[in-house]
């Protein structure tokens, strides 16, 4: 195999997304090619679409990435020899309204290599942390004006003070990396690629407020990140690190067990004291009474991996980016319905139209809103997208900033059906203590699934409204208070999708299975059987008609049919057999 | 208690607080937890065996059914959904004869929904004993399973 003589050294991109595209076999081929060039796995650039990633850097210092290569003899000779095909390069969309400052280092070390990221300036931060007084440190959190990336906003140099001004035998810092939005994955992301960023965050966290005691509470479903911070946490412990102003730290990470609700602070602490995740009542909060009865502190993973470029660049660097009540950058997890999902970070204050058209590439005829927040956001519609992304405006929608998941809802979608899928996830992740979240949620679910099945009446979006309120105001933590969001939000803008559902028992996108028809195109067809074979319930006849007595709504003769002659119709317009 | 069958427990501190550990280093041996299982963890950690219960049935993590030699995960997360997660779940029920929750009479398969893989770029992605797969369409879905079952 041709061998380029200009490459220095090779990176393939191997987080949790880079591999589920193939980069582990595309990694595992090159090794067997380069020779003497040093190959390094690096974490997640954010080009989710281009997965898997390989950039090669020259000894001329230049760098040339490959996208999309395939784990092919013929791929890895196109990367090694440097050819034409498949190359990179950032789109000019993103270039321009990107700012990578928290995962600056993303993607371009290794992310268990100490080295590399004290090469870096890691740990600068933390080194001058040390030489300044804690309040002195607390005092530059305070002035870059960051708040809290979990979701909530509140300001973390306040929390860090409160926290500071405690008096206790012991005190304990929690990360919480129990990110469990369905849509979001900014938080994976940091700790699979710059797992000592956060770590440095802590240390320096640690050191302000006095906490000895820190914990990583880690969704288990992130194995990925979870053995990178192990790796790191062990190089910390060997470099001694861990050992601030004489005080030997303890940091553990916690596996989570697969609770949304233990994303809420009380309910997470539960949880780490090997309880049931249900929350209390505050006050007292956290900072009073926490983690077996001391004061805690707790913190988002995004939060915390911001703390290391503050303390380095200082708190007015920081706060020389964003809007007036939102500073810095925010990073979001773009999905859905555009051309280049992934991980994107942003100075706040961008417009949502900035982030789904110019960086993710979504057709602006094609998308009809953005769901922000996960389970607790709210979707907002394609004619708000000037709205500048910051805690406060997103909050006027309806909507919340949330963790910074971001799913782009295209035309095609029912929004009745999205509501839907919300509140059959938040009424099943409802811990059970408060009751109008217990039965309430359900209740709402249970309405909006006879909806979707053609059952609802106009009575029935009254209902929505009045329950959604009641489950508001009637809930102890923020699952509770905010699971109507997505139901009362798309009430607010697409009223007309849920009065067409029970008035007219139509579905305008042709999602609803109960409101809709299978037809097949009989002049297209070409009568490959290829339907008539896969029918899971032979629903299509052998001269080509399909039966919606019969059919079942799976989409399989859609998906399978070569010259896609069959589609999904409005209800009434496909064939019944003896009705029409 | 056993004391040759849980002994890999004593490497966890009987802290009540260490519970879910002990739980998540059962499941991860067994591939699930045992009415036998609680009955050792509540004589471990020193708890009443329905607090073992409880905490047991909060998490969706714990199985309570021995998985197939294959656990799929369909992700139903946001974006997994709109991009048709459903039909996913659809075309795998069909395939292997099961629903979501049920694992194959030859204990081959076992099939579950979770809330989200953080692979949202790729959806909809599914995920076989921790692998994942994504973009699928029908064809890419029953082309996995077939491959899994040849294995």
């Amino acid at each position: 195999m041709m061998v380029s003589d200009k490459i220095k050294k090779i990176k393939v991109g191997t987080a949790s997304c880079g591999i589920a595209a193939g980069a582990d076999e595309v990694l595992e081929l090159l090794r067997q090619y380069v020779g003497d060039i040093t190959i390094e796995e690096v974490g997640c650039v954010g080009h989710c679409y281009a997965e898997p990633l390989v950039d090669v850097e020259t000894v001329d210092g230049t760098v040339i990435s490959f996208q999309h290569v395939p784990s092919t003899v013929a791929g890895v000779e196109n990367v090694l020899g440097l050819g034409d095909r498949g190359r990179f390069t950032i789109p000019a969309g993103r270039r321009n309204k990107e700012l990578h400052k928290v995962i600056g280092l993303a993607g371009k070390i290794c992310p268990t290599s100490f080295e590399q990221y004290v090469e870096n300036g890691g740990y600068d931060g933390l080194k001058k942390a040390l030489s300044m007084i804690p309040q002195a440190v607390i005092d530059e959190v305070r002035k870059s004006g960051l708040r809290g990336r979990g979701g909530g906003g509140f300001p973390t140099g306040t929390k860090w003070g409160f926290m500071a001004a405690k008096q206790a035998e012991q005190k304990v810092l929690i990360c919480n990396a129990d990110e469990g939005d369905p849509g979001a994955f900014m938080d994976r992301s940091l700790m699979e690629s710059v797992p000592h960023q956060l770590l440095e965050g802590m240390l320096i966290g640690a050191y302000a407020t006095g906490a000895t005691k820190l914990f990583i509470y880690c969704r288990a479903e992130y194995p990925l990140a979870i053995k990178h911070l192990s790796i790191a946490i062990d190089q910390i412990y060997e470099k001694r690190l861990n050992v601030i102003a004489g005080l030997e730290l303890e940091i553990v990470i916690k596996e989570g067990a697969g609770a949304f609700v233990c994303g809420e602070e009380t309910a997470l602490i539960h949880s780490l004291e090997g309880k049931r995740g249900t929350p209390r009542f505050r006050p007292p909060f956290p900072t009073d009474s926490g983690w077996q009865d001391y004061p805690t502190m707790i913190n988002n993973v995004e939060t915390l991996a911001n703390i290391p470029l503050i303390v380095r660049e200082g708190g007015e660097m920081f706060a020389s980016v964003g809007t007036e009540g939102s500073k810095g950058t925010k990073l979001f997890a773009l999905a859905g319905d555009l051309r280049c999902p992934g991980l994107v970070e942003v100075p706040m204050g961008i417009t949502l139209a900035e982030i789904v058209f110019d960086i993710g590439g979504a057709n602006p005829a094609e998308v009809k809103a953005v769901q922000t927040g996960g389970p607790s956001g709210g979707c907002i519609p394609v004619d708000k997208f000037d709205t500048p992304v910051d805690y406060d405006s997103l909050k006027s929608l309806g909507a919340i900033m949330g963790s910074g998941g971001m799913i782009v809802i295209g035309k095609q979608r029912c929004m009745v059906e999205t509501a839907r899928y919300f509140l059959d996830f938040t009424h099943r992740e409802s811990c059970g203590k408060c009751t109008f979240c217990r039965v309430g949620t359900k209740r709402m679910f249970e309405t909006l699934e006879r909806i979707t099945a053609g059952e609802g009446v106009p009575e029935d979006l009254d209902f929505l409204e009045e329950m959604g309120n009641k489950v508001r105001s009637g809930s102890l933590c923020g699952l509770g208070q905010t699971a109507p969001n997505p139901v009362l939000v798309t009430l607010r803008y697409f009223r007309s999708e849920y009065e067409s559902h029970v008035r007219e028992k139509q579905c305008g996108a042709l999602v609803c299975n109960a409101l809709t028809d299978v037809l097949l195109d009989q002049e297209k067809c070409i009568k490959c059987k290829l339907c008539i074979k896969n029918c899971p319930v032979n629903a299509v006849s052998e001269d080509f008609v399909i039966d919606n007595t019969l059919c079942v709504r799976c989409d399989t003769c859609i998906e399978i049919c070569p010259k896609k002659t069959i589609y999904r119709v409005k209800k009434g317009e496909g064939y019944y057999r003896g009705q029409n | 208690m056993e004391q040759t069958e849980y002994d890999y427990l004593k490497k966890i501190a009987p802290e009540p607080g260490n519970l879910i550990k002990g739980l998540q280093a059962i499941q991860a041996r067994e591939g699930y937890v045992s009415d036998d299982d609680i009955r050792a963890a509540a004589t471990y950690f020193s708890l009443a065996e329905v607090e073992v219960e409880g905490v047991l049935s909060f998490y969706a993590q714990f199985k309570r059914n021995p998985p197939g030699k294959y656990r799929i995960c369909v992700c139903d997360g946001t974006a997994c959904h709109i991009k048709g997660s459903a039909l996913i779940l659809d075309w795998v029920s069909t395939e292997l004869g099961i629903k979501a929750g049920e694992t194959d009479a030859k204990k081959l398969f076992s099939l579950e929904t979770v809330a989200c893989l953080g692979c949202c770029s790729l959806a909809p992605v599914m995920s076989i004993n921790g692998k994942v797969f994504g973009n699928l369409d029908r064809k890419a879905t029953v082309k996995i399973l077939k491959e899994h079952r040849k294995k």
